[in-house]
């Protein structure tokens, strides 16, 4: 499937679920109170966009999901290179790591709340948690898994430990870190909305709830759209990056999944 | 030849185990001394597994040896030998660097200013003939050219002495004998101290001053050394039909014939 009018059946499929959707609605075979209709859901993201009511809601959500995302990529990134060439600090805080990344971090969200309030700061760290052991495992594995080769050769060329770090294991945790950034993107999606939709006044996760405290499904449905289109717009951006960072890589066409 | 004032480098019975599968520990080689005047093209042949590599590691003061002492220029080594270039056998370049910008990196690392950096390297990447491709990275780069890469980026920190492994042996034949005259042809204007690793008899004898042959591993060590007295310049695919050359191989392959044998039935027994 590498037609040029891939796109097109890609944009066709979406339609006909659109339809299928309407179909199913309108004739009752799904209860539209439910499962909300199609028309009404754009008619309100239109609405939305057009009376601009949204964009508070929206620009609260999009900065803490970028705030998590940066946060929680470079804090991923220090701590990933620094425990990968640290053996005592990594195999001391070995079971704190395990630990920490087996825990369901979404139920922190009520505790951040109380400790740091209803505002952006509790949705931004709880994204960070969620966004921080992607990178971070990326980065440590990635670190272990430089060529010893590549090292022997920048060390017989004069590299200093520091220059190493710089030359050498910095540049190869990167394309780690990029490989991880496609679902860190997503994850900080998640840290924002969730943290939202358990206590805010703001945000469009704030919004989803209010709707569904009414039971106004399309709403709830026009606020998971704007969600999914948004979240699809910044792994785009990452995707940009992506190929501009990493033309060195072989094969390196980053296109599909 | 042995006398350690004149030696660029030497080994001295040098000793390296390594812990083994099993709790068994591994010696690689066993009081091995191997030295290298100053200015001359020494070769190490042995069967695969035999420590070649082992003791250019040494040598490059990568790997600390059990036993035994390495000297450079007469004083003791410690640490990484800076007067050293390395070749190595696998691809070494930074993937993510440029032809241009990996042929840079030994001045970048010593905070030569970047446009005398990449004017040399520029004059470099010209003399191995790759003045077209300094853009390039390496995947895009054939592996000759990536041979001639590394080749560039180590002799333009213009370092006393050579360590090769085995560095031509992933290239294809015609390939091979180019670079082998182009090493040459660089060796010559400066005449560094060379220590070559091969398992390639011909390449051995094409190239050096001195052959010398290891025993098959574990515990190797050099049993024999050959002097090879082939006139200069040499031209590596044209010197391999000269009689004086089939006389020394077949010397020293008697001499290498029984420790490949011996590799082999360690082999057979071990499979």
């Amino acid at each position: 499937m590498r037609s040029k009018l891939l796109p097109l059946y890609q944009a066709a499929l979406l339609l006909a679920l659109f339809l299928l959707w309407d179909v199913l609605t309108r004739t009752g075979i799904l209860p539209p109170f439910f499962f909300g209709q199609p028309l009404r859901v754009l008619e309100r993201v239109w609405e939305w966009f057009s009376t601009g009511k949204i964009y508070p809601h929206l620009g609260v959500t999009l900065l803490e999901t970028v705030l998590a995302f940066a946060i929680g990529t470079i804090a991923g990134l220090v701590v990933g290179l620094w425990l990968a060439l640290s053996p005592t600090a990594s195999s001391l805080l070995d079971p704190y790591i395990k630990a920490f990344n087996a825990m369901p971090r979404v139920i922190l969200a009520p505790i951040f709340a109380v400790w740091f309030g209803l505002g952006i700061w509790s949705k931004v760290l709880l994204g960070v948690t969620l966004v921080f052991f992607v990178v971070f495992f990326s980065v440590y594995h990635g670190v272990r898994e430089v060529s010893p080769v590549v090292l022997s050769n920048a060390r017989m060329l004069g590299a200093s430990r520091r220059q190493l770090l710089r030359f050498v294991y910095i540049p190869s945790a990167t394309a780690w870190v990029f490989s991880s950034l496609h679902t860190a993107v997503g994850m900080a999606f998640v840290g924002a909305v969730v943290g939202e939709y358990l206590g805010s006044a703001k945000g469009v996760g704030y919004l989803i709830l209010q709707a569904e405290g009414v039971f106004d499904i399309n709403t709830v449905f026009a606020g998971v759209l704007v969600l999914t289109i948004f979240a699809l717009i910044l792994d785009r951006a990452v995707t940009v990056a992506e190929r501009h960072l990493l033309r060195w890589r072989p094969g390196n066409i980053a296109g599909g999944l | 030849m042995q006398d350690s004032i004149a030696s660029a480098l030497s080994l001295d019975s040098v000793s390296c185990t390594f812990p083994g599968r099993d709790g068994v520990p591994y010696t690689a080689v066993r009081e091995a001394s191997v030295a290298v005047a100053d200015g001359e093209f020494v070769s190490l042949v042995g069967p695969t597994g035999c420590g070649k590599s082992t003791l250019l590691n040494v040598a490059a003061g990568l790997l600390a040896p059990g036993a035994g002492e390495v000297s450079v220029f007469g004083r003791r080594l410690t640490g990484l030998n800076r007067h050293a270039g390395y070749l190595f056998q696998t691809d070494a370049l930074l993937p993510w660097r440029t032809a241009l910008d990996n042929v840079a990196l030994g001045l970048q690392l010593r905070s030569t200013p970047k446009g005398e950096s990449a004017a040399r390297a520029n004059d470099w990447l010209r003399r191995v003939g790759l003045a077209a491709h300094r853009g390039k990275y390496p995947h895009e780069l054939s592996g000759g050219m990536r041979k001639r890469v590394a080749l560039a980026q180590t002799l333009i920190l213009d370092p006393k002495m050579l360590l090769m492994d085995e560095p031509f042996s992933a290239l294809d034949v015609q390939t091979r004998s180019l670079m082998e005259n182009e090493l040459l042809g660089l060796w010559s204007q400066d005449r560094k101290s060379v220590l070559f690793v091969t398992h390639d008899l011909e390449e051995a004898i094409s190239l050096s001053d001195r052959v010398v042959v290891l025993s098959a591993g574990p515990a190797s060590r050099p049993i024999a050394e050959f002097a090879i007295d082939l006139p200069r310049p040499r031209d590596v695919a044209e010197i391999r039909l000269t009689p004086r050359f089939v006389e020394l191989h077949t010397t020293i392959w008697q001499a290498l014939r029984e420790e490949v044998l011996k590799t082999y039935a360690q082999e057979e027994s071990a499979a």
